[in-house]
């Protein structure tokens, strides 16, 4: 079962829809206990990182995810602000802890000139590593719907598994080992977006 | 590069057959004429399937009475909709908010409540996020060419200038600016191109142009003259032998940068 986390942060319809639709069967987990039934994990949400973070552990979500992701090792993806929590430290609303899994910090996009409004709001294309796994069988180039204002700054390069330019180069989407994340929304980018997510369902260690 | 976009814009009312009430898909002319067109989750599905970059369902009938029926538009969109959605028409509160993006919207557009109480953007964008808050600006022009915010769907006139509202409503929070031009809606006669770029330049949020379309250049004279980083249209793509995969195909070929392959 492919649990979708629900701490009460943005548009978990659209996620179970779309992973539905690849054949998935789906739960929408508010409790911390039922995480541990789930096989693969998706971390949804919109909305801003103090919130989030605030959310995650005042539910007991934050821990349950460190035991299914860090203990027995369940795949997750992580979405938009889902991936920005992965992060070691966010910026926006002041300075707060995030999940740590990506050594990185969450910070603003730079606004440096009047081209680049914020937030990022449309498709983009998005430049995959060669032999992404989560980008297998799309295009070199392909677009994908993003909506954000802040991005993860990654200190290790090797954790950026597809990058997108907007103003600057930033992380698109971001893997280490079983924990993915994108920036981008799939479950509302069309036929690519869903190959995305297909990729993630069919990835095995 | 980041692509500009082309949102079509369903508009519905509650229409009556028999005894139960539904929402049915319309279009206005200058916000008032109004013709039914059909059922708009099947409108929304083949703009869907011709690439639109993005979805906007506008709710005239603003009554609490029939809210059910709207939910019922929204929750079906969610179900069968894989790009971005916006709903608005009617939102007066952060409940209308939080149920409206519990059914599956990804965008709340606000206008009345907004002009009555400036906060509500505020307080939508710190509980939601600003990327969910879409501030919906109608102007008409007065006879000396200043624009006036109306507002109660084209009804009543406002002391706002369209200007410097789009200005406050950015500090506010809002993440998007839909202007639409009340005087052209529904005439084709093209987009108010002087508005929009003068909203384009004062404020750093995205800005949606609406009201006018009636030719595939009136979208590329959005994006090149007015500044608009996405333009809406309900007429346009409703009558016309025109489908947002003819119309990108002649904004492309204009040298702008728009998504080709879904």
């Amino acid at each position: 079962m492919v649990g979708i986390v629900d701490y009460g942060m943005g548009n978990l319809l659209s996620v179970r829809h779309a992973l539905e639709s690849l054949g998935a069967d789906t739960a929408i987990l508010a409790d911390p206990e039922e995480l541990a039934d789930a096989d693969r994990l998706v971390l949804p949400g919109v909305g801003a990182f103090a919130e989030g973070i605030r959310r995650l552990r005042e539910t007991g979500l934050a821990d349950a995810l460190g035991k299914a992701v860090k203990g027995r090792l369940v795949p997750i993806l992580g979405i938009c602000l889902g991936m920005q929590l992965m992060a070691r430290r966010g910026f926006e609303g002041g300075v707060h802890d995030g999940l740590g899994w990506f050594d990185g910090d969450v910070v603003r996009l730079p606004q440096e000139s009047a081209d680049v409004r914020l937030p990022h709001v449309g498709w983009n294309d998005v430049s995959p590593r060669t032999q992404s796994v989560l980008f297998r069988g799309l295009p070199a180039c392909a677009d994908f719907y993003f909506v954000h204002s802040y991005h993860l700054r990654c200190r290790d390069g090797r954790d950026v598994e597809a990058a997108c330019e907007y103003g600057v180069s930033f992380a698109a989407a971001v893997r280490k080992d079983h924990v993915f994340a994108t920036q981008f929304h799939p479950e509302k980018s069309q036929d690519h977006g869903l190959r995305v997510l297909e990729n993630f369902l069919q990835w095995r260690p | 590069m980041l692509k500009r976009r082309l949102i079509p814009k369903l508009q519905m009312k509650t229409s009556r057959f028999g005894a139960t009430a539904r929402r049915v898909l319309v279009t206005t002319i200058r916000f008032d004429r109004v013709i039914e067109i059909g059922d708009p989750v099947s409108q929304a599905k083949i703009y869907e399937a011709q690439a639109a970059d993005e979805l906007i369902f506008l709710d005239l009938d603003a009554s609490a009475e029939h809210r059910d029926t709207l939910m019922d538009v929204v929750r079906r969109a969610a179900e069968e909709i894989f790009v971005p959605f916006t709903v608005g028409g009617g939102v007066r509160s952060i409940a209308d908010f939080r149920r409206l993006l519990a059914g599956g919207a990804d965008k709340v557009s606000v206008n009345t409540a907004a002009v009555q109480r400036p906060d509500l953007i505020t307080e939508a964008a710190d509980t939601f996020g600003v990327q969910c808050v879409v501030l919906a600006i109608d102007y008409r022009r007065n006879s000396d060419g200043t624009g006036r915010v109306w507002t109660k769907g084209g009804r009543e006139e406002t002391r706002l200038d369209p200007l410097s509202w789009a200005e406050e409503g950015e500090r506010r929070g809002a993440g998007e600016i839909l202007l639409t031009a009340i005087d052209r809606d529904g005439t084709g006669q093209g987009l108010d191109l002087e508005m929009t770029r003068k909203v384009a330049e004062r404020v750093s949020i995205p800005v949606i142009a609406s009201g006018g379309c009636g030719l595939a250049s009136h979208f590329v004279d959005g994006f090149f003259e007015g500044k608009a980083d996405a333009v809406s249209a309900g007429t346009y793509f409703c009558f016309k032998d025109e489908n947002p995969m003819q119309t990108r195909s002649r904004i492309k070929n204009a040298g702008i940068p728009i998504r080709l392959h879904t």
